[in-house]
């Protein structure tokens, strides 16, 4: 990706909170982002699964979709996505992937059904900074009359991941224990509405928040108050959900990979599988019924050095895959990666070896996630 | 014993017709936390510029070269297993190799501390 100038570059509300935290800004999907903080990648990564990590996620798209009933809405949305959207309760969030009409995807995204009184036509979906003004055309461009599309560039979003941010929160909201993964929860705190979620990027349990750009530095001032939070940059955030066997739109997934090569099918429930109804559906069964030709796995290297995006995956003597995205594993303590590979290489200990630095460099191919996830269910 | 520095901020401390490589405190600085390494075998020729050894961050890898030419004459050989010694002590117990240089009128193209820390503004 070129890189921005720096004058070009968008900044969040949190911009001049994350220097005077010490963070190194780099700039990320045409924002100056925090790569790191004073402790570095391996120390924040490491704080993060054992106590509470704070990320300033507010170059995310926030938007909804709306009409006068959650038929509609819904209907509308699956027309874009694979996802089965009529059944989410009041509440409930789930992810998805907008679909070319080939079944490539263009964005991977979670949407949310309203739990309020009085908007219980309304979606809320999260996309990603790369994408989100392509996004935002492409599902204006195709919501049917009467469901509208409404932009939302006056909300911060962070994200409090980690075994200890549950607790943080229910400090000031104690009603967040026991609200279950991938669900939805509203609170006012001194005047200030924040939209929590049970969810996350990291594969630990945890929340994002919705929260007025206004008072999302007074939010985070607090939250760094508690000894078990500390902020947490894109470094650590990139090899926490690597670890955690999530994709990396750009990476992992694009307009070339179809949700069933990258080993999504899960996202796709019963309904949607037998109905069809969303772009590439066609590809998409056909699929689902006779397994694709390719799919995303996790990659386990020998020894120490990390294989990373872009390294060829070789078996019998011949090119089998591509890495997309890799690294070091700091919970791992070793390197880890994901890629495509012909399906016929696709179990878990097939021997592989990846082309790192031009030498051949041992590996297996691995379940995901590398870590276990602990999300709250 | 003098140390000179490269561009690409590698430091050479000579003593007699040896000299100590590694890669400075800025450079472990702005790699980050150093996770691998790789050395070359010792009694490999090396070429002023060239590639010597690789070290990898948790983010991405980087190419050591060579300061300057000559044989590598011995490497540290705890240093793969304890990558971290980079960041915490990269101009003393970090160090890469030893390369027996090959020729000292080569140390005249490096350049000073002075001249080091202006490059990078320290």
């Amino acid at each position: 990706m070129a890189e921005t100038a720096e004058s070009d570059l968008k900044h969040t509300p949190l911009d001049a909170w994350h220097v005077a935290q010490g963070a190194r800004m780099v700039p990320f999907a045409g924002y100056s982002m925090p790569v790191q903080y004073k402790d570095g990648i391996l120390t924040e990564h490491l704080w993060t699964r054992a106590h509470a990590g704070l990320f300033d996620v507010s170059h995310m798209g926030q938007c909804f979709v709306h009409s006068d009933s959650w038929e509609k809405t819904a209907a509308a949305l699956e027309a874009l996505v694979p996802a089965d959207i009529l059944n989410l309760k009041p509440g409930q969030q789930r992810y998805s992937q907008l679909l070319a009409p080939d079944g490539g995807i263009l964005d991977d995204l979670m949407i949310t059904r309203s739990a309020y009184e009085g908007h219980e036509g309304w979606a809320y979906l999260v996309v990603n900074a790369g994408c989100k003004d392509a996004d935002y055309a492409h599902i204006a461009g195709h919501l049917p009359a009467g469901v509208s599309l409404r932009l939302e560039a006056d909300l911060a979003l962070i994200a409090l991941q980690g075994p200890e941010a549950v607790e943080v929160i229910a400090t000031m909201v104690p009603a967040i224990r026991t609200v279950p993964f991938m669900t939805y929860h509203a609170a006012q705190l001194d005047g200030v509405w924040l939209q929590i979620s049970r969810s996350g990027y990291t594969g630990e349990d945890g929340v994002e928040i919705s929260i007025p750009a206004r008072d999302v530095v007074a939010f985070c001032d607090r939250l760094l108050q508690d000894p078990r939070v500390r902020p947490i940059g894109l470094g650590a955030r990139d090899s926490l959900r690597l670890e955690a066997g999530l994709c990396l739109y750009g990476h992992d997934i694009d307009t070339t990979t179809s949700p069933v090569e990258a080993d999504l099918k899960w996202s796709i429930q019963k309904r949607r599988r037998e109905q069809g109804g969303f772009p590439g559906a066609e590809r998409i069964r056909r699929e689902l019924a006779g397994g694709p030709s390719r799919l995303r796995v996790g990659l386990l290297p020998e020894g120490r050095q990390p294989a990373r995006e872009g390294a060829e995956i070789m078996a019998e003597g011949r090119r089998i895959g591509v890495v997309t995205s890799g690294g070091f594993g700091p919970s791992v303590n070793g390197p880890v990666a994901m890629g495509y590979v012909e399906a016929a290489f696709a179990k878990p200990g097939t021997p592989v070896s990846l082309i790192v630095r031009g030498k051949e460099l041992p590996a297996r191919i691995a379940p995901m996630p590398f870590v276990p996830h602990r999300y709250f269910r | 014993m003098t140390t000179y520095y490269t561009k690409d901020h590698e430091y050479v401390r000579v003593e007699g017709d040896t000299g100590i490589v590694g890669i400075t405190d800025y450079a472990q600085s702005q790699l980050g936390d150093v996770v691998f390494v790789e050395l070359p075998e010792v009694g490999k020729a090396v070429k002023a510029g060239g590639e010597a050894a690789v070290v990898e961050s948790v983010k991405a890898a980087s190419d050591v070269y060579a300061p300057v030419s000559g044989e590598v004459v011995a490497v540290n050989d705890g240093l793969p297993d304890s990558p971290a010694t980079i960041n915490e002590d990269p101009e003393g117990q970090g160090w890469f190799m030893k390369i027996r240089l090959a020729d000292k009128g080569e140390l005249a193209g490096l350049m000073d501390e002075a001249a080091y820390k202006a490059m990078i503004g320290a």
